[in-house]
């Protein structure tokens, strides 16, 4: 299978690249960051996905599936950048790939979709719309991009669309929210607050992605594996410090003293958990996590 | 205390799943229940000295709906029907109350709840639970029911009926049960509405002696014989509310007896 990654570059693609390598499929990417000790057999493009160029890559490439991972989650990026990348960059990577013939379309989002809310279920399914767009209105874009990944999959029923809301991920690339929340060694909580927090092994999440792909898998699907585990558990097992602080002393130090620049609404992702039920993903494709939620923490530990 | 009678080896033969860490898959942790039931204990036992009745009808393992009287104007009914499960019942078994919203947005309790188990009860919540074979908690009365003051301590609220329609989605059975003696250990007067708005409560309770501190009377907790319901859950209105009407009787009828043999034990005479 000719596979086509965007995004390639990023912690969670490059371990989709090398799954889908190591299965003898032929993998090319695009991505502006480069990835300078990528397998041999993997072709990697270092452009700008929005670009012409990137364009060509799709046209002349014949690929049978197009896996898109790049979207971003930064929120310190202006919200304008956001939308051109999350919401355009999508669109027209659907319309390169529906042009070219390709098969199979795997879009790679985030469970973080359905929003934290004190009052939401604990477990989310697939049906459910977003919430917490009301609290934390930056998040739409990445809301949006989901929903229009949605709305191809019976626009153009003759091109199969996985629409995956993947969970954190946790590995050696140390990229992602989870890793970047966890990135020094005093890590701040809201006080009398600890919710849980779901997360896959890098490598897993690869696999997962990969087996997407393979399985030329159609419909809205969660992807997590192991169980949650409340996030001071997972900041003590990684070896950080919960620094529980006030919600109101929080909201004043956000942007200030090292603490990065956040909308309010992303408290509530500290507050309240979002949690998937993945079970219609496992058994659609068989997935197996083979990393549980205690390995995965010591293995973080001992990158330091 | 005997062995046998340890919180944490209570704990540690609870059938949960729980993970090497000592945390099940919705956020339970034993850590968390050894101390709220350290706490707990004390209070059932000692401060107390709670009664409980009728724990055959209680299954010892798969799903099962405990429904019954709110009594007492902050949820010590629901603490003590907790620890009866946890402490009378072979194995051990944690029920899980379905909380209102504003305990999982509150600080502090938003933690405690959750890592007790006790969830939010929403329709969702409710289903994942009773179809891992849990056993739930339900107190039909709501909020409205905390807020009866000490003249309606042994009266009945409504209702709600999404119960009725879980428990017949689900095909769990009901287990009723009647609590008394809540309303004296914390025999609210009045509540303060507004002042539990501005804490993000439905209201505060006041006492005579204001802060709605309980008194060491003793409690009763009566469990019934289970009651099954056939149905499917999308039944008229009208069905549903003559089911939660059966329901709701029998408490009463449960509370009213319990009463009456209470005060015949007190009093050393026949019921």
């Amino acid at each position: 299978m000719k596979v086509l990654l965007l995004g390639i570059a990023g912690g969670t693609a490059r371990q989709v690249a090398l799954a889908l390598h190591a299965k003898g499929h032929q993998v090319t990417g695009i991505d502006r960051r480069p990835w300078p000790d990528a397998p041999r057999g993997v072709t990697v493009h270092a452009m700008d996905l929005r670009k012409r160029a990137a364009q060509d890559v799709f046209r002349t490439g014949r690929f049978d599936c197009v896996v898109h991972m790049a979207t971003v989650s930064a929120l310190t990026m202006s919200g304008d950048e956001r939308s051109r990348l999350n919401v355009g960059g999508t669109r027209a990577v659907f319309e390169y790939a529906l042009a070219a013939g390709v098969k199979q379309f795997v879009f790679v989002g985030r469970h973080t979709y359905y929003g934290a809310a004190a009052e939401s279920p604990l477990y989310h399914t697939e049906d459910e719309p977003p919430m917490a767009l009301g609290t934390f209105p930056e998040l739409a874009d990445l809301v949006a991009a989901d929903l229009y990944a949605a709305n191809e999959l019976w626009r153009h029923p003759g091109m199969a669309t996985a629409v995956l809301r993947l969970c954190y991920t946790l590995g050696a690339s140390r990229t992602g929210t989870l890793a970047g929340f966890l990135s020094g060694k005093r890590v701040p909580m809201v006080l009398g607050y600890d919710p849980l927090f779901q997360f896959l092994d890098e490598g897993d999440a690869g696999t997962a992605i990969a087996l997407a792909a393979e399985r030329q898998l159609r419909g809205i699907f969660n992807v997590a594996g192991p169980a949650p585990l409340p996030l001071s558990t997972i900041v003590r097992q990684t070896g950080r410090t919960p620094v529980p602080l006030p919600e109101p002393l929080v909201r004043a130090l956000i942007g200030r003293f090292g603490f990065p620049r956040l909308p309010v609404g992303a408290l509530e992702h500290i507050k309240y958990p979002v949690i998937v039920d993945a079970s219609a993903f496992k058994k659609a494709t068989g997935f197996e996590p083979t990393v549980d939620e205690v390995e995965a923490l010591r293995r973080y530990r001992a990158l330091g | 205390m005997s062995r046998d009678d340890d919180v944490g080896s209570l704990i540690d033969r609870l059938e949960l799943p729980f993970n090497r860490l000592g945390i099940d898959p919705y956020g339970i942790s034993k850590a968390h229940l050894r101390t709220a039931f350290g706490a707990l204990g004390f209070l059932y036992r000692r401060y107390f000295r709670v009664k409980a009745f009728g724990l055959e009808h209680v299954p010892a393992r798969g799903r099962g709906m405990l429904v019954g009287n709110h009594s007492g104007g902050v949820a010590l009914d629901g603490a003590m029907v907790l620890a009866s499960m946890l402490f009378e019942l072979t194995p051990p078994r944690l029920a899980q109350g379905m909380a209102e919203k504003f305990l999982a947005a509150l600080p502090i309790s938003s933690l405690w709840t959750s890592r007790c188990g006790q969830v939010v009860g929403t329709p969702e919540n409710c289903i994942r639970l009773l179809e891992d074979e849990r056993l739930l908690m339900v107190f039909p009365e709501g909020a409205r029911g905390t807020a009866k003051l000490y003249t309606e301590r042994y009266s009945l609220v409504g209702f709600g009926t999404g119960f009725m329609r879980l428990a017949l989605k689900t095909k769990a059975p009901i287990i009723p049960f009647g609590f008394l003696g809540g309303g004296a250990a914390i025999p609210t007067i009045t509540n303060l509405y507004k002042l539990g708005k501005l804490v993000g409560a439905p209201y505060v309770p006041v006492t005579p002696w204001l802060l709605p501190l309980p008194l060491p009377v003793d409690l009763e907790v009566h469990y019934g014989a289970p009651m099954h319901f056939e149905g499917t859950g999308d039944e008229e209105d009208s069905v549903i509310l003559g089911y939660v009407e059966q329901v709701k009787q029998r408490i009463a009828v449960m509370i009213d007896t319990s009463r009456r043999e209470r005060s015949a034990r007190k009093h050393g005479g026949r019921p």
